[in-house]
């Protein structure tokens, strides 16, 4: 398209005269850096240096800043480099791009270990902060909450019942499949493991109490943190980066009470909702595959399993409900909040949340499993 | 000119745009052309569709009908490949900046030639250090992230990305809108400079009058869907469509004009 970046010398009386041609152009690329090294190596060793521009077809800044680079290099070599009569335009674009040293900060690489033991310090004071920051954020939800109950009116119901829609309504189909399936599953690989001991109808027990005491509420508890807990930090995360955050408070409004609060909420009273129905479909499930695997039909599956578990089987689940709900809202609000100002940062945030909010469903469900078998419930 | 001049075909073209989104219709059989090295103000009421035609030529907006040529290429036709080189003959400014916010300013500036180009790091650091010289920001600006940056710190690395690869075409969208009078001036100052050295070839969006009169060969208004009035400031003064005569004629236009009355006579 265009003749590549190139230069002819031609040794005069006092002076090396270097005639540029071609496009100097930054489309040249890796061409025009080498010939602006061609152009320094050629100039080295004379005495004076004339750079005549008339010939070069175009120039843009990148080839302008390149010979001007070659000329001041020359300069401080003791080489007395000049540019010949030039086109006023190129006058004007060399003056624009004239040289000048660049200094880039370059952070030097440190010690490996001293950086180990940085990154570790860092890390362990991080998790300090954030534990107190998190017991910090669990007073201020509570206060908001007490009052929304002293000061009714402020409570924000229609946003509550909104959230409830996008968090169990919208969720039902996905949850109650999930955990429809993993009753099919258990029903499945305990009929198969039992019948070794001429004990299948015992699969009945074991689904009844492994769902409803964990499964269930885990499973629902997970997929919560993964489809509304991101949902949360993103929203909170993007509002955050807008400044919408900021505009809320110099409103007067405390953006606990008019963003944090409902979600939270709104998780209690769906999660307890959604586990129900992830109980419901599990049994369900297992129902089915218990009948067309095992052979027991539906009588004998109800009779046994109201034989296999009481009240407080079913209650064990439903009680966790509402903390698992309280995890997953102050970990998703929190790390929404606590979104910089770069796409990457709300990135992280959304994954650390994700992440946390899975972990911590899966400590609290531990306590309460030690808690409920030392209350022999 | 530092540009080839062979082909003589405007540097845009358009004819018979027309644009739409649902039911309703944007730009209607709208022509515009900017010529080569010059700076074209571009002016409209608010939502009218100064951006949505923006948009439509860099090929962001899929027009229902009508012809966009650049550089006599017709967009709509072009092969890939030819498009992509296409896209680095332009630079856009948006007009929230759209830097890249998970990177610096530096890096930021050096993601097109990155993408496209062949040169050692070294070379791009530089390179990147002229166009931030260049913009008028602080070399300590170099190491800083969007979200540190000031509005019009923000605006002034937008375009050192916008000119990274030297671009023959540059869009600007309100580029002084939300700075000060004395930013605005000097962004003014430099866009005519750049247009200068560079020979660039300006299509700005704009509502600031100072910049209309200051830095603009030709300007454009748009008005019920389509340009109503092209030319020089002198013609479009003299148009007789009621927007922009309301537009010009107005409690600040008549005080810019006669702000450069008193300058041109003095």
């Amino acid at each position: 398209m265009q003749t590549a970046p190139a230069f002819t010398s031609e040794r005069q009386a006092e002076a090396l005269q270097l005639t540029l041609t071609g496009a100097w152009t930054i489309e040249a690329s890796a061409a025009l850096e080498s010939a602006a090294q061609a152009l320094l190596a050629e100039g080295q060793g004379a005495r004076a240096v004339i750079f005549d521009l008339n010939s070069i077809e175009r120039i843009d800044t990148a080839g302008a800043w390149l010979i001007d680079r070659s000329r001041d290099a020359l300069n401080r070599s003791g080489i007395d480099a000049r540019y010949g009569a030039a086109r006023p335009e190129f006058a004007l674009l060399l003056e624009e791009a004239q040289f000048r040293p660049v200094t880039t900060s370059k952070q030097k690489p440190q010690n490996l270990f001293v950086s180990i033991l940085a990154d570790v310090g860092e890390t362990m004071v991080g998790a300090g902060r954030s534990m107190w920051s998190g017991v910090a954020f669990l007073g201020e939800v509570i206060a908001s909450i007490i009052r929304a109950f002293t000061h009714p009116a402020r409570f924000r119901g229609t946003s509550v019942v909104a959230h409830v829609e996008t968090f169990a309504f919208r969720g039902l189909p996905i949850i109650a499949l999930i955990n429809f399936l993993v009753g099919c599953i258990v029903a499945q690989q305990s009929i198969f493991q039992l019948q070794k001991f001429g004990a299948a109808t015992f699969a009945v027990d074991l689904i009844g109490i492994l769902t409803l005491r964990e499964l269930a509420v885990l499973l629902t508890s997970i997929m919560v943190a993964g489809r509304s807990g991101s949902a949360i930090t993103a929203e909170l995360g993007s509002m955050k980066m807008r400044e919408e955050i900021d505009a809320l408070r110099v409103m007067g409004l405390d953006p606990i009470d008019v963003l944090v609060v409902p979600r939270i909420i709104a998780l209690l009273i769906s999660l307890p909702l959604l586990t129900f129905m992830a109980d419901m479909s599990a049994i369900f499930g297992g129902l089915l595959v218990a009948w067309t695997y095992g052979g027991i039909s539906p009588d004998v599956f109800f009779s046994r399993l109201q034989d296999a578990i009481g009240m407080n089987t079913f209650l064990v689940g439903m009680i966790k409900a509402p903390f698992m709900a309280l995890v997953i809202g102050m970990i998703a609000a929190m790390e929404g909040l606590a979104t910089q100002g770069s796409a990457e940062s709300l990135g992280r945030q959304v994954t650390s949340s994700v992440v946390k909010s899975i972990f911590m469903v899966i400590v609290v469900d531990g306590v309460f499993a030690m808690f409920f078998a030392a209350i022999r419930y | 000119m530092t540009r080839p001049s062979h082909i003589e075909a405007p540097a845009i073209r358009v004819r018979g745009l027309c644009v739409g989104f649902g039911e309703k219709i944007i730009l209607d059989n709208l022509d515009l052309d900017l010529r080569r090295g010059e700076v074209m103000g571009f002016v409209g009421g608010s939502g009218t569709g100064k951006s949505v035609l923006t948009r439509a030529i860099l090929g962001l907006v899929r027009p229902r009908d009508g012809l966009i040529e650049v550089f006599g290429e017709d967009l709509s036709t072009l092969p890939r490949e030819q498009y992509r080189a296409m896209e680095r003959r332009w630079g856009v400014l948006f007009q929230h900046g759209a830097l890249f916010s998970g990177l610096n300013v530096l890096q930021n500036i050096q993601v097109p030639m990155r993408e496209y180009l062949n040169l050692s790091q070294s070379l791009m650091d530089e390179l990147a250090m002229l166009k931030i010289r260049m913009v008028g920001l602080p070399p300590d600006a170099a190491e800083k992230y969007p979200s540190q940056l000031s509005g019009g710190m923000i605006k002034r690395a937008a375009l050192a990305r916008a000119l990274a690869l030297d671009p023959e075409i540059v869009f600007l969208d309100e580029p002084t809108s939300g700075l000060d009078p004395i930013g605005a001036a000097e962004f003014d100052q430099l866009i005519s400079t750049l247009q200068k050295t560079l020979g660039l070839t300006v299509f700005m969006v704009t509502h600031d009058l100072d910049s209309l009169y200051s830095v603009c060969d030709r300007v454009a208004a748009l008005a019920d869907r389509k340009v109503v009035a092209e030319g020089t400031m002198e013609d479009i003064l003299r148009s007789p469509h009621p927007w922009v005569r309301s537009y010009f004629h107005g409690e600040r236009g008549r005080r810019r004009e006669a702000a450069q009355r008193a300058g041109e006579h003095s």
